[in-house]
């Protein structure tokens, strides 16, 4: 009887084992069915045109008339101008506030500020658009569709996570570092600033990394303020595409050659986001094990 | 300093105040009864949310029951019944799920999921499960249930995440009292570390729940966008995200619009109350546990 029972809490031990592992193969059917359909429709799409062209006026292939291609430069070029004008403005606000979180920490404050961010990072990012369009038809139409509003709402979108990474880089630097400076004499802000901040560089860099890869991917909040358009950057005060963007638009449309585009740019996104994605892992393993001095 | 500090804090105000501002003339027009008005009408100018919050919390609600058992299933076969050196490598291709761009899974969800559901998944529930009444009207593809299944795959990786590091927060010594009693590994995970990392596996949940009802581009893309009440999972429907994103630049009139923003307003209150709840929940356990957050 005993050894029954022994025998039965094994197996069932072991049959949870196997279930759990079902989950995980189940889990990586999408994955590898997104990764599929991309590398398979998008893949061939690649070609040196395919980047630097605009794209080609929609066409299904009937036979003998193959449709020409062109390409995605419009929203690859859009996604690079928005991106980095939007990394340019987070970045800003996201290391003061960051060091001011972590620096001044224990005053409730700073608390306070990184529970937000954390918050505010999963808030939709299709209000982040909203906000940016409702602001902009109030105050100053003309530029409601803009390449600005579009880098305005991805910024909405990375101030709080480029904040998180930083809060998380400078918290990696060791007190003593903190205390050696202090007791040299040194400003508390200049301590944090010229000391902790450029001890932590490596770590804010790579979140500030993480948050342009993560507004790349956006198109919700770009819908209503970038906007779209088919040839390339015009001006700030006009309106840009983006690759999330093109996917969208061109996935909805009857025309093959344009579903090819949107695979190929669906491709070049996720490759662009995985590279980052594990460059900035490293990155951030290197920079712990530096601070713990190994 | 002090200043950027404070952006991350009035950023959250200052989308809610714009917000409330432009749903004013709404919440003028239709009180509280935009809560339960099921009629979402331009030619009449009568608008209520309920379609859209039923779409909302439909499309949640089932993506959560296919996801939790999946991400928590692959959470603890991670933590705790994998091979060690089996756990890293997973652990990463599980969450490169959240690394990729929504717009890309909607693609996805159009392309692939949709026409396999349409196809295959789709008449057999009618034909095996048609006696629920879950399940009438006529397949599609893009409908409720696509939009759900999708969610599913989107949340993930986040409870995933979320429940492998709680449940790894979870002291050793707890661990190790229930194997020293001879308890099977299994047994071991339910009476020791299950408990111990409840309330953040919960949080976690939470947390994805944020995610799902904030979903924006791969519900637009596979829920099939019909401003009325779903009669069944197979009907089309509508997200309050969704209808953000297909009718916010196209109103009809002024009232349209402001009826969008408060359906928006509150999308914005519920994933704040989400959000802040996961968070509280989330930080709970880190702290707990073994102190690796303070």
């Amino acid at each position: 009887m005993r050894f029954d029972r022994h025998a039965r809490r094994k197996w069932f031990s072991h049959a949870i084992t196997v279930l759990a592992g079902l989950s995980v193969l189940v889990v990586l059917i999408p994955l590898a069915s997104i990764l599929y359909e991309a590398a398979s429709i998008g893949g061939p799409a690649f070609s040196p045109s395919f980047f630097t062209q605009t794209s080609a006026t929609p066409c299904s292939p009937t036979p003998g008339h193959p449709c020409s291609l062109g390409g995605i430069g419009p929203a690859l070029q859009g996604t690079i101008i928005l991106v980095g004008l939007a990394g340019l403005i987070s970045v800003a606000v996201e290391v003061a506030a960051a060091v001011f979180a972590t620096e001044y920490r224990g005053r409730g404050l700073g608390r306070a500020i990184s529970f937000t961010a954390d918050v505010l990072t999963g808030i939709p990012s299709v209000i982040a658009g909203v906000f940016i369009y409702t602001y902009f038809v109030l105050y100053d139409p003309t530029i409601v569709f803009s390449t600005l509003t579009g880098a305005l709402a991805l910024s909405v979108i990375m101030i709080p996570i480029v904040t998180r990474t930083t809060e998380e880089a400078l918290r990696t630097v060791p007190n003593s570092i903190r205390e050696a400076a202090l007791a040299l004499g040194i400003s508390k802000w200049r301590t944090t600033l010229q000391i902790v901040f450029v001890t932590a560089l490596p770590g804010v860099l790579t979140g500030a990394l993480l948050s342009v890869m993560r507004g790349a991917g956006e198109a919700a909040p770009l819908l209503f303020t970038a906007f779209g358009s088919r040839i390339f950057f015009q001006g700030l005060n006009k309106p840009i595409n983006a690759l999330p963007l093109l996917i969208y638009n061109f996935a909805e449309s009857p025309y093959q050659n344009w579903i090819e585009l949107a695979w190929g740019a669906a491709l070049l996104l996720i490759i662009l986001i995985l590279v980052v994605n594990v460059l900035s892992r490293l990155m951030i393993q290197r920079m712990v094990r530096r601070m713990r001095g190994q | 300093m002090l200043v950027g500090g404070f952006i991350v804090l009035l950023l959250i105000f200052l989308i809610a105040a714009i917000l409330v501002r432009e749903a004013s003339a709404s919440f003028q027009a239709f009180g509280f009864a935009f809560l339960w008005g099921t009629q979402w009408n331009p030619a009449t100018n009568i608008y209520g949310v309920v379609p859209f919050a039923v779409g909302t919390l439909l499309t949640s609600g089932i993506g959560l029951l296919i996801g939790v058992p999946l991400a928590l299933g692959s959470a603890i076969f991670i933590t705790t019944q994998a091979p060690t050196w089996l756990r890293g490598p997973v652990g990463t291709v599980i969450e490169l799920l959240a690394a990729i761009p929504s717009v890309v899974y909607g693609f996805w969800g159009l392309y692939v999921l949709g026409p396999y559901m349409h196809a295959t998944v789709e008449p057999n529930l009618q034909h095996f499960l048609g006696w629920t009444g879950l399940f009438g009207g006529t397949a599609s593809g893009t409908d409720v249930l696509t939009a759900s299944v999708i969610l599913a795959v989107m949340v993930v990786p986040t409870i995933s995440a979320v429940s492998r590091e709680t449940l790894a927060a979870v002291p050793a010594a707890q661990k190790e009292a229930a194997l020293s009693l001879g308890a099977t590994n299994w047994e071991t995970t339910r009476v020791s570390l299950i408990p111990y990392a409840r309330s953040g596996i919960i949080g976690g949940i939470v947390l994805g729940l944020g995610r799902a009802l904030g979903e924006t581009m791969a519900v637009t893309m596979t829920i099939g966008n019909r401003d009325t009440v779903p009669t069944s999972l197979l009907s089309q429907g509508q997200s309050i995200a969704s209808l953000m994103a297909n009718e916010l630049t196209s109103t009809t009139g002024p009232l349209q619009y402001s009826a969008i923003i408060e359906a928006g307003l509150i999308l914005l209150l519920i994933s704040l109350l989400v959000n802040v709840s996961a968070r509280l929940l989330v930080w709970r356990v880190l702290k707990v546990g073994g102190g690796i957050v303070e």
